[in-house]
């Protein structure tokens, strides 16, 4: 009975995989039949048999990881073999051994190993083909020998010749600078890829990293990047990055989710946003089309209960709030937090103004206090101070309502009618609103955001509220 | 660039009309060309059949003993056996020859036991043959180091008065194998540098298979690889790699040169690396099935097989006997491989030096008292370096 045991079929490999069998127990082999296929680091191979014989007995099973040097089979040599003959009995033949690894066993003494000659003269496929089952390396997906004249490439085509290889980018996309310019960038907290390089091609300079860091802010404190392969970089997830993410998460698949959006004409607004900032009453306060905007939130909040509620999932119940606790969505150095202004509806307009003042002030200074980021019961999202015209909000968690504010910018607008119809430019945006809809149905929606959207429009028609 | 056209394709190994000295089409018509010619006669080319049997056989023999474990590592020749037989069976017996490591028809033709050849790859010695008897220096694994040993070989040929005499018993000259991957190395440019300025009795034997590991050979000139030496001032020859004929016929007349003092000369020898790099490759993870299909068309083995069938007047009973001795080839070498011995590491201390130094013989004396105070019987003890 002979033992095969596990050879290190790469360089240095100490274990494999094994992948499939080709042969069971009771097979007619003879030497260099493909017994197993296994799996490596470096490829697949399949291993062919130094033995002649009955398969006796798979002593691995497909699936298992097997060191190297470890028994895989038994083969019972053929009885037949003359040379077996000679060799029975002999206690001190080594099985066949594995280079570099593998047990010794027997005494030390020297004599030459026997080997049976083959029952039959191996046969391989040898003289005038390149045989499909030679024992060369090849990959798991092609495990199936090729029929004549069918051939599928295997992978994206190689490229032609003479054909110029992509150009790499440089640095793997990442801003040109000199290893000490990028570790006084580091040093200072500098994200390269804001800096502008006046140097040749671009490249970013000592001079460069020192101006950029007197203009940029504190330095921010981010998760220490790893580098990935292939140029892409590697931030764990942390902070207010995994906070969000966890919001976001819970938010979106557990309330169900509709956004209606409106556009506007907001030219009024933004002539009310002129005069308050000529009132002394505003005078030390920044006025904003968001202050008005709030306003008109907290007007129809007070129409549409709905969007000041929450879903108890444990009590079965929708808690009607009976304050609003207004956030505002604000990109801090730290990433998105939404602190809120507790009992917002009770405040006069200058009180709502100092209030957000305040709340975003602090936000931005990355001091806003857990309190300030709980409790909040309606939020709104400015969106359009990135540029942008709207968006799919979603709901701070426990909240049912978020509105997006895109950006106000002069449009074409359909003014006067009948003969007087003309097209001006007017100052327009564009209002999104998300809602849960297990608290809130479309109606009590659109009855919100056309309020908010009127008031807008015509602030005059906030007296109606 | 209209010269390069040649090279346009969706594969240079692939294509169908490369320009190159071809003697024997892959369907195994004899053809003819204008600069060179097979002088041979059937038999001898029935002699080359046999030579490339017996070397594809003794190559899956030895991949088939890697992956029993038995070899450590094992570089296949398998589709390039064509190159090596025809450029090995054109050796005169003065020449000599620095293989780089898949030579094994080659060292074959040089009559190295390939025992010998398994021997290296088994990890019992560091390459054991007679050098200088067989005239086959050791496989050198360092890429295109070789090409240097052999400039210097031959350089100092041309010193001990060895070419150039015109007497056929007298005159050698030297052939450097290297791969189309070496042909990127420094040491290959200085060898060209070398064996040019002093007109050294060089061939230097280029087998282009096509890909330098995953490296395809595209990637690693611009221009065909037998323009490249013209630059150092050698002439340069495509030859198929793949046909017998015109690779014998493109070395006998490269040597030729060589031997009677017309300096150094270069020949890519078109050619297809049917397997892996090494038993520690896997090229299905770099190149095309399909491509390696192309290849196998143009295999060659089957073209003189067909040849031969045709219009060599070799009967079947020829291929019969080759086929069984290239069996009691393998089995012979499978027994003889593992009936190797290990070496003992005592040995190693006579290894470092042609002559031994005072200093290694007291190392390999204590050493060797070392070993002795240890109990003799049970398990062999660790005196091998295996």
């Amino acid at each position: 009975m002979k033992q095969f045991l596990l050879p290190d079929p790469g360089e240095g490999l100490v274990e494999a995989d094994i992948v499939s069998w080709h042969v069971k127990p009771g097979d007619q082999i003879k030497i260099n039949d493909v017994l197993v296929e296994v799996e490596t680091s470096k490829s697949i191979v399949e291993l062919p048999s130094p033995y002649a014989g009955t398969v006796s007995e798979l002593l691995v099973n497909e699936g298992d990881t097997v060191e190297v040097g470890a028994p895989i089979i038994l083969i019972e040599e053929s009885a037949s073999d003359p040379v077996e003959g000679q060799a029975k009995g002999q206690q001190t033949e080594r099985v066949a051994n594995l280079v570099g690894y593998g047990p010794r066993t027997g005494p030390s003494k020297r004599r030459p190993r026997r080997h049976p000659e083959p029952a039959e003269a191996p046969h391989a496929a040898v003289a005038a083909s390149f045989g499909t089952h030679q024992p060369v390396s090849h990959r798991h997906d092609h495990r199936e020998p090729l029929a004549p004249g069918l051939t599928k490439p295997v992978g994206p085509p190689l490229p032609a010749p003479g054909t110029p290889a992509a150009e790499p980018a440089v640095g793997g996309g990442r801003p040109l600078a000199k290893p000490p310019v990028r570790k006084l960038a580091k040093d200072l907290g500098l994200d390269l890829t804001t800096v502008t390089g006046s140097g040749d091609d671009g490249v970013i300079t000592r001079d460069d990293v020192e101006a950029a860091a007197t203009r940029s802010p504190e330095p921010v404190e981010i998760p220490e990047p790893v580098e990935g392969p292939s140029g892409d970089e590697r931030v764990p997830i942390r902070g207010v990055r995994r906070a969000t993410a966890q919001a976001m998460v819970d938010s979106a698949f557990t309330a169900p989710h509709v956004t209606e959006w409106v556009t506007c004409d907001v030219s009024a607004t933004m002539e009310l946003v002129e005069k308050l900032k000529s009132r002394k009453d505003f005078a030390d306060v920044r006025v904003s089309p968001l202050l008005i905007i709030a306003r008109a939130c907290l007007l129809a909040l007070r129409r549409s209960r709905s969007l000041n509620a929450s879903w108890d999932e444990a009590a079965q119940e929708i808690v009607y709030h009976g304050a609003v606790n207004l956030g505002i969505a604000a990109a801090t150095p730290r990433g998105l937090v939404v602190p809120n202004i507790k009992n917002v509806d009770r405040l006069d307009l200058a009180g709502l103004a100092s209030g957000l003042n305040e709340l975003i002030m602090t936000a931005r200074e990355g001091k806003a206090q857990p309190a300030d980021l709980s409790g909040g019961t309606f939020t709104i999202t400015n969106v359009g101070v990135f540029g942008v015209d709207a968006g799919t909000p979603i709901l701070n968690p426990g909240e049912s309502g978020i509105l997006a504010v895109g950006s106000i910018s002069r449009r074409p607008w359909v003014v006067g009618s009948g003969a007087d119809e003309r097209i001006e430019p007017r100052w327009v945006t564009t209002l999104a609103l998300s809602f849960d809809h297990r608290i809130v149905d479309g109606e009590q929606g659109s009855r919100f955001l056309a309020d908010v959207a009127g008031i807008l429009n015509d602030p005059g028609t906030a007296l109606l509220f | 660039m209209s010269e390069l056209s040649g090279l346009a394709g969706p594969r240079a190994g692939a294509q169908a009309d490369v320009d190159y000295v071809q003697l024997l089409t892959p369907e195994g018509v004899r053809v003819e060309n204008d600069a060179y010619e097979f002088t041979g006669d059937d038999e001898q080319i029935a002699g080359f059949y046999r030579d490339m049997v017996l070397t594809r056989r003794f190559d899956t023999e030895a991949t088939a003993l890697q992956r029993q474990g038995e070899l450590g590592l094992w570089a296949s020749c398998l589709g390039q056996e064509a190159a090596q037989i025809g450029s090995g069976r054109a050796l005169g017996p003065q020449d000599h020859v620095f293989p780089s490591y898949r030579e094994h028809g080659v060292a074959r033709c040089l009559d190295v036991d390939p025992v010998e050849v398994l021997g290296l790859f088994r990890g019992v010695d560091q390459g054991g043959w007679d050098v200088v008897g067989s005239r086959l220096n050791l496989y050198t694994v360092v890429i295109g180091a070789q090409t240097l040993h052999a400039t210097g070989y031959a350089m100092g040929l041309e010193r001990d008065g060895l070419v150039g005499t015109g007497d056929p018993e007298r005159d050698a000259a030297v052939v450097a194998y290297l791969g189309d991957g070496a042909t990127s190395q420094g040491d290959v440019s200085e060898a060209f540098v070398f064996s040019a300025s002093y007109n050294a009795p060089v061939v230097f034997f280029c087998q282009n298979n096509q890909w330098a590991i995953s490296e395809p050979i595209e990637r690693q000139s611009k221009i065909p690889l037998f323009k490249r030496s013209s630059g150092f001032g050698i002439p340069g020859v495509r030859v198929d790699g793949n046909d017998v004929l015109a690779t014998f016929a493109v070395t006998s007349k490269a040597l030729e040169q060589a031997r009677s003092g017309s300096g150094p000369s270069f020949i890519e020898a078109y050619t297809y690396r049917m397997g892996a790099h090494t038993t520690s490759d896997d090229p299905t993870k770099y190149r095309l099935a399909d491509e390696v299909e192309h290849w196998r068309l143009r295999d060659p083995i089957a073209r003189v097989k067909v040849y031969l069938a045709r219009s060599g007047g070799v009967t079947q009973s020829f291929f019969d006997d080759v086929d069984a001795e290239a069996d009691d080839l393998a089995a012979d070498i499978r027994k003889r491989c593992l009936d190797l011995p290990d070496p003992a590491l005592v040995d190693a201390f006579d290894q470092v030096y042609a002559e031994q130094t005072p200093y290694l013989v007291e190392q390999q004396a204590t050493y060797t008292a070392y070993l002795n105070s240890f109990e003799v019987d049970g398990p062999e003890s660790g005196d091998g370096v295996r």
